[in-house]
């Protein structure tokens, strides 16, 4: 690994430089530990037993029941996190994913809300809505970079706030009461928008959205774009050097904007395995905040599918296992903590790993010069 | 280098100026040798230990706060207390005026930087230098910046500090100032000191023969192998400083060349180039860097915008974009190759993709995997495979497996600038035989190139670029490096 351009902190804490073998796995295992440590120092320090709380928790978080419960919300984690994951792989910050797939799941929620199709005819209508809506929300700010060089993290931060005006006023007009409380929410989608669950995990008494294979089919195209296609190899040239990919004929603007496009057509699905799944009406307790996390699990996953599905596992069974806490008379909070150490512990780690390997690389290197050859001056 | 002088150190771009003065000022560890201040050695890990040794420099590009006043940018980093908190300004204040009247300097500490000229910004930087305790200045490219009655300035500010005791290191590549300024002349060429000159006994002809050598493994080809077809053809292309916009197609540039001129701020990038390169044929185009060169391989490659007539074979490709016109058969080597030329930390088989990469949906992931073991052998790339990353390669290799890949396709037309830059003399050899036996099969090739004896032995036609027009042709096959570089500088008209 040379020492000269690229080779940037942030370049390596957004995975363009990549760690190899064991080293991958040992940065994040490292995390992991970390956390642990530090949060059993909270607990200590606050007079409960660490290891039987974190007992707890890995107990409650694998019954069947946690299980279905974590794959569920993994799912959005991981549309979220890809989302964010294909800008930074170009060196794109989409903050915006938030407001993404706020708006989209609205407007989809709305339109399926409003027609009667059949069944697939009618799922399809509504996820095509979503995705439309996601790309089009994000696409205002990649037409902003791309022809006004107006940053896409202050585009994407503002259209989010601008988002929750704009789906606020709209759930507005588009509201019905939610039965039972004085919730409102769209019209409900009928029954034909649905999308039946899987009972994936055995013995539990609640099933796994039908959408969680809608993450899934996203993490193998995501590979496939970038490895396989050439629009993926212009994007990650673009990420790996933006003057080269320029000089070898990408055009730039034109790339912007379609990543932004299809991040945002990625963040539109996040809403979808819960919408079509169990609540079918986007009201006011729609989950917010998916797009936020996103970034942290993108972070932590290195921006790679596997790494990211490893990422929002983790993070989601953190989520679920939390709710044991109070049980345990130990305030939730504590798992926000582990969280945040995690994703810090998983920066620092990367980054020492990447320094390490770089001494042992350099102590090689010097190892073979100083060995008597001249093989290398003669021939060159 | 003694006390109270001014040393000039000159070279060609890539000579290793800035490397010595980066490890001068503790930003880069030497590999060997040492460096010894009042005749005690030293050796810095960092700046701050350069700077705790009376060493000051002053970069090419200032570095001040604009919306700060000279005093605060003079103090920041090393404030002086009062009671352990507080500023003192007052202490500061008397101080700076102490140093700049002793010097010379005339800086008044309390105007915003943003309100003064350059050359004022200049002797900011030199007294923050000095502030410092600094006794031995290092300049770089002082004069960059500057127009002539500044740098005159500049020169009577210097001899006051050298009068002072005060040791300046001045690099340059303006040989008539350092002539003028300096008392001594230390000459660098790859990295190596070549002579140590007394500026009273050489002129700036020598100095610019000792510069650029003149022993250096003959690229001569001399058979010409220029046929009549026209490969590429260039009609008054120019380029604005900035504010480019599209004019009316068929009109000529020189049109709007005034008002052009007057946005860019008088000056244009490039002005009304015309060339013709034949299929065969090796166009040179000297000239001192900064002149348009990079700008010119940047037009015909459609990656800036620019005005003009550019014909491919026949075929206009003016309003094409970069792709097309690669995809059009032009090969290009760029001059900056880890920047412009390679994805570093990609496998060198993704790096055969790169500027090859267009038609159908998906990467031809065999043929590039094929395509680079072939490079690799044709081009003698010394590398363990084809999986490594670019960056493990050396600077050579680097650049042969850049020429293999821009040569494959069979291209109509090779832009190549300064394709043997740091490259070791055998990797050299191997590309400048690459390019004769391409030309040889009828390639038509655009070089760009410091090197002027690679200038002269490769080019079947050299033109010289100055200040962005083409000043001068000169018949390659009798000239020499000396004529050629003072064509360059646009002093000799004996070229």
């Amino acid at each position: 690994m040379s020492p000269q351009t690229p080779d940037t902190f942030v370049n390596r804490l957004l995975g363009r430089i990549k760690l190899n073998g064991l080293m991958a796995l040992a940065a994040p295992v490292l995390a992991i530990l970390f956390a642990g440590v530090i949060t059993s120092v909270v607990l200590i320090l606050t007079d409960h037993p660490p290891v039987d709380t974190l007992l707890a928790m890995v107990e409650y978080g694998s019954t069947p029941r946690s299980l279905v419960g974590i794959i569920n919300l993994a799912s959005a984690y991981y549309l979220s996190a890809m989302a964010v994951a294909l800008g930074f792989r170009m060196n794109l910050f989409n903050i915006g994913v938030d407001g993404q797939y706020r708006l989209a799941a609205l407007i989809a929620a709305a339109v399926g809300g409003a027609v009667t199709l059949p069944k697939p005819l009618h799922i399809g209508l509504i996820l095509i809505v979503a995705v439309a809506v996601g790309a089009a929300w994000a696409g205002i700010a990649g037409v902003l970079k791309a022809r006004r060089g107006v940053s896409e993290v202050i585009s994407t931060i503002m259209l989010n706030t601008i988002a929750t005006g704009l789906g606020a006023w709209l759930l507005a007009q588009w509201a019905v009461p939610v039965a039972g409380s004085n919730n409102i929410g769209t019209n409900p989608i009928p029954e034909s928008g649905h999308v039946p669950s899987i009972p994936l995990i055995p013995g539990a008494p609640n099933e796994v959205f039908g959408l969680f294979v809608v993450a899934v089919l996203v993490g193998i195209g995501f590979h496939v774009l970038l490895n396989r296609t050439r629009f993926g190899f212009n994007l990650r040239s673009t990420g790996l050097s933006e003057p080269a990919a320029v000089a070898s004929g990408v055009d730039v603007k034109k790339m912007v904007i379609v990543a932004m496009l299809i991040s945002g057509g990625m963040a539109g699905l996040v809403g979808m395995p819960q919408l079509l799944g169990s609540s079918y009406s986007y009201s006011l307790d729609f989950p917010p905040g998916f797009g936020f996390t996103g970034i942290a699990i993108a972070l932590i996953g290195r921006n790679n599918p596997i790494g990211v599905a490893f990422g929002a596992l983790l993070w989601s069974f953190l989520d679920v296992s939390q709710n044991i806490l109070s049980l345990e008379k130990v305030s939730p909070e504590i798992v926000t903590i582990m969280q945040g150490v995690i994703v810090l512990a998983v920066v620092i780690a990367y980054e020492l790993v990447h320094r390490y390997r770089i001494a042992a690389e350099q102590r090689r290197v010097s190892r073979e010069l100083s060995a008597p050859v001249g093989m290398e001056g003669a021939a060159a | 280098m003694a006390k109270g002088h001014i040393h000039a150190i000159v070279g060609e771009n890539g000579a290793g100026k800035s490397t010595l003065m980066k490890i001068l000022y503790g930003m880069q560890r030497p590999d060997e040798g040492e460096i010894r201040i009042n005749g005690s050695p030293v050796s810095f890990h960092t700046p701050a230990d350069a700077i705790a040794a009376g060493i000051g420099m002053v970069h090419q590009h200032f570095m001040l706060a604009d919306n700060l006043t000279v005093l605060e940018n003079v103090v920041l980093g090393s404030e002086p207390r009062k009671g352990g908190i507080a500023l003192d300004f007052a202490a500061a204040r008397k101080k700076i005026k102490e140093i700049s009247d002793a010097y010379g300097l005339d800086v008044d500490p309390d105007v915003l930087v943003e309100d003064i000229g350059v050359g004022l910004r200049q002797r900011v930087e030199i007294l923050k230098v000095l502030y410092r305790g600094a006794r031995i200045l290092i300049l770089d490219e002082p004069t960059a910046v500057l127009v002539p009655h500044e740098v005159d300035e500049l020169f009577e500010n210097l001899h006051g500090l050298v009068r002072e005791g005060i040791t300046i290191i001045f690099i340059s590549h303006h040989l008539d100032e350092v002539l003028k300024v300096a008392d001594a002349i230390t000459v660098i060429r790859r990295g190596t000191t070549v002579a140590s000159v007394d500026p009273k006994s050489v002129n700036a002809r020598q100095l610019a023969e000792l510069m650029v050598g003149s022993e250096l493994p003959s690229p001569e080809t001399r058979e010409s192998t220029v046929t009549d077809v026209v490969a590429l053809q260039v009609t008054g292309l120019t380029m604005a400083a900035s504010a480019w916009r599209p004019i009316p197609k068929g009109t000529p540039a020189s049109f709007y060349m005034d008002q052009m001129r007057a946005e860019g701020g008088g000056r244009l990038l490039l002005e009304d180039v015309s060339f013709t390169i034949h299929k065969g044929e090796v166009l040179g185009i000297a000239g001192v860097e900064g002149n348009g060169q990079a700008e010119l391989v940047e037009a015909i490659m459609g990656i800036r915008p620019s005005v003009g007539e550019i014909t491919l074979a026949g075929t206009d490709i003016a309003d094409w974009s970069t792709l097309r016109r690669r995809d059009a058969g032009i090969g290009y080597i760029p001059e900056d190759r880890q920047r412009h030329g390679l994805l570093l930390l990609a496998p060198l088989w993704e790096n055969r993709i790169l500027g090859h990469n267009s038609g159908g949906v998906w990467i031809d992931r065999k043929g590039a995997r094929a395509d680079t073991e072939r490079i690799v052998a044709q081009y003698d790339v010394r590398t363990p495979g084809i999986d490594v990353d670019a960056a493990a390669l050396s600077g050579g290799n680097q650049q042969k497996l850049i020429v293999g890949r821009e040569m494959s396709g069979d291209p109509v037309l090779l832009i190549a600038s300064h394709p043997t830059r740091g490259v070791d003399v055998g990797a050299q050899a191997a590309i400048w035989d690459h390019l004769r036996s391409a030309r040889a099969a009828g390639l038509a090739v655009l070089l760009i190139s410091a090197d002027l004896d690679e200038l002269i032995g490769l080019s079947d036609t050299l033109k010289v670029l100055l200040r962005g027009k083409i000043v001068a042709d000169v018949d390659p096959a009798n000239v020499t490096p000396e004529q050629l570089g003072s064509a360059m500088t646009g002093a000799g008209e004996e070229a």
